[in-house]
């Protein structure tokens, strides 16, 4: 690890500009001790008062610094949001989950294995280097959304969740401001390095949740094993019925894009329509219609069906298929 | 830099470089090394030590992040003459082989069993409301966090559903 100045922020006024933010430390220690990133100063943002859940208009704030392990057993989020806390629950370990915090969560960075090993090519590290995993071991990879400069995923559960509850990120700074969770993580086009729209000088204060909406909750998750791992691929439902067909359906996608994804087409499909195998397999094609793999990862065009697919039938009542 | 620890009742002053983890802290610096490091990563649990009563990895904390908290880690727990209660189940069930992932599998048992408490739910659970029971599938999944090179899971998920005082009559229920 390279050596940095340790600062502590007492208040949000008193935030060095200049300075990387620690928070759980969960993602940023690891990438330090790789040298993947090497700040020359830390502002540790734990004093701050960011950790409270509070009640806004009819929806809920979340602080950023609210614990994942907090939030996920918080009382208001397992009645109006379970799919929150299932998505949390899917992530990391009872550990992790009590160190990591919903703002660092947001700006974890890529498991692409190339990205974490300094002695390859690797754009969102060094751009213009190039990128080793196109050619290379893609099993972690995107099929969504990649570019020829970087084809690597956003990992984290808590945040395709997020995506499926129409969450806004508060972002405080010169110019405070609020993102639709939906604009917040970027594709990657031709600069993989800029990962958010969180500028230099800005910290994400929260992130906001309108009001519940009801309706069926699901959180799949497909993994390489039964627990702590990240996602190969995962669904974020939110659905409801009413007189025996779908009133509406809220779906986000994990470990496909850079982003949590989501298409109002696939939506769009399913609403007012009788649950059905026919209709989850249109919804399907209508989400993969853009999907390409990069060699390895093939196995998510499939995969991704599959779990959608699997998802639709819990959440619309329909028997159970293993 | 100059930090101020609260460990095991204790308090300790440590002129430590800001780099150095907590774990590295404890083992160098203050001579515990009940704490172990495994991968340094996050990803195996050896590390593992309760701040203010929640189990975290050592590894991915830096000590002058930990200052102001009450650190508890496995020499807290217990001594050889006065063992606490998950100590004498892992003796009694051959929770271990060598031993190493040991004294990070007791502490983070004993921070799960009190989010079980709390009434927190896991992935495992049926219903995010509970009752949580004490099942095999429950306790695999809260201690997924702790990886045994060993593979003496059976022992330990026995060990701690012992300790917690959990039916054996009753294995899977709910
Ligand atoms: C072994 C392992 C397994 C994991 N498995 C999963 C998994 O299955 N699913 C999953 O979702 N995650 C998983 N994670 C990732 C974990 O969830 C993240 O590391 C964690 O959420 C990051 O939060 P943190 O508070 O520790 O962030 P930090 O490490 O403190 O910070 C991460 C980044 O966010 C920035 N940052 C932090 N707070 C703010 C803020 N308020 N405003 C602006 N920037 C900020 C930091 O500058 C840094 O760049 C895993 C991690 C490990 C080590
Ligand atoms: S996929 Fe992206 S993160 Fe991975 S090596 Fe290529 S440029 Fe780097
Ligand atoms: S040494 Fe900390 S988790 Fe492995
Ligand atoms: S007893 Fe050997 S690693 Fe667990």
């Amino acid at each position: 690890m390279r050596e940095f100045t340790y600062l502590r922020a007492a208040s949000l006024a008193d935030l060095p500009a200049s300075a990387t933010i620690i928070a759980g430390g969960t993602n940023l220690l690891d990438l330090m001790k790789h040298e993947v990133m090497a700040p020359d100063a830390l502002v540790d943002i734990t004093r701050l008062d960011l950790n409270r859940v509070e009640s806004e208009d009819d929806g809920l704030r979340i602080g950023a610094l609210v614990r994942n392990s907090d939030l996920a057993a918080h009382p208001v989020i397992r009645r109006d949001y379970p799919v929150l806390s299932r998505a949390l629950l899917a992530g990391a370990s009872g550990q992790l989950r009590n160190m990591a915090t919903t703002g660092g969560n947001l700006m974890q960075r890529t498991r692409c294995p190339y990205f974490y090993d300094r002695r390859m090519a690797c754009n969102k590290r060094d751009p213009g280097a190039g990128c080793a995993a196109i050619g290379g071991v893609t099993r972690n990879h995107a099929i969504l959304g990649a570019s020829d400069h970087c084809i690597a995923t956003y990992p984290g559960d808590m945040a395709v969740a997020l995506r499926a509850l129409d969450a806004v990120v508060n972002i405080d700074g010169p110019a405070p401001r609020q993102v639709p969770l939906a604009d917040f993580h970027l594709l990657p086009d031709d600069t993989p390095e800029i990962e958010t729209v969180l500028r230099p000088g800005e910290i994400i204060t929260g992130v906001t949740l309108p009001a519940p909406v009801g309706g069926q909750h699901r959180y799949r998750k497909v993994r390489d094993r039964a627990s702590y791992a990240f996602a190969l691929v995962s669904v974020a439902a939110v659905v409801g019925m009413e007189d025996g067909r779908i009133s509406q359906a809220a779906l986000a996608f994990g470990g496909v894009a850079a982003k949590p994804w989501r298409d109002p087409e696939v939506e769009a499909v399913l609403a007012g329509q009788e649950p059905s195998d026919a209709l989850f397999a249109e919804a399907a094609e209508i989400l993969l219609r853009p999907a390409k793999a990069w060699g390895e990862n093939q196995f998510k065009i499939p995969l991704l069906r599959r779990s959608l697919i699997a998802t639709l039938r819990d959440a619309t009542g329909m028997e159970a298929k293993p | 830099m100059q930090i101020t620890l609260h460990l095991n009742g204790a308090t300790h002053d440590l002129d430590v470089d800001a780099r150095t983890t907590l774990l590295d802290a404890l083992r160098h610096h203050l001579g515990l090394t009940g704490t172990k490091k495994g991968c340094d990563h996050g990803q195996c649990g050896a590390c593992t030590v309760l701040i203010d009563g929640r189990r975290v990895n050592s590894c991915l904390t830096l000590a002058c992040m930990a200052e102001d908290a009450q650190i508890t880690t496995i020499e807290g727990l217990g001594s050889p003459d006065r063992l606490s209660p998950l100590q004498q189940q892992f003796l009694d069930h051959d929770g271990f082989q060598c031993g190493y992932c040991t004294p990070g599998q007791i502490c983070s048992a004993t921070g799960m069993l009190e989010e079980i408490a709390a009434g927190w739910p896991s992935h495992a659970s049926a219903s995010l409301e509970g009752p949580f029971a004490l099942s095999h599938a429950e306790i695999a999944e809260r201690m997924s966090g702790n990886l045994c090179r060993c593979a003496a899971y059976t022992h330990i998920v026995a060990a701690i559903r012992q300790a917690a005082g959990a039916d054996d009559r009753h294995e899977d229920a709910a």
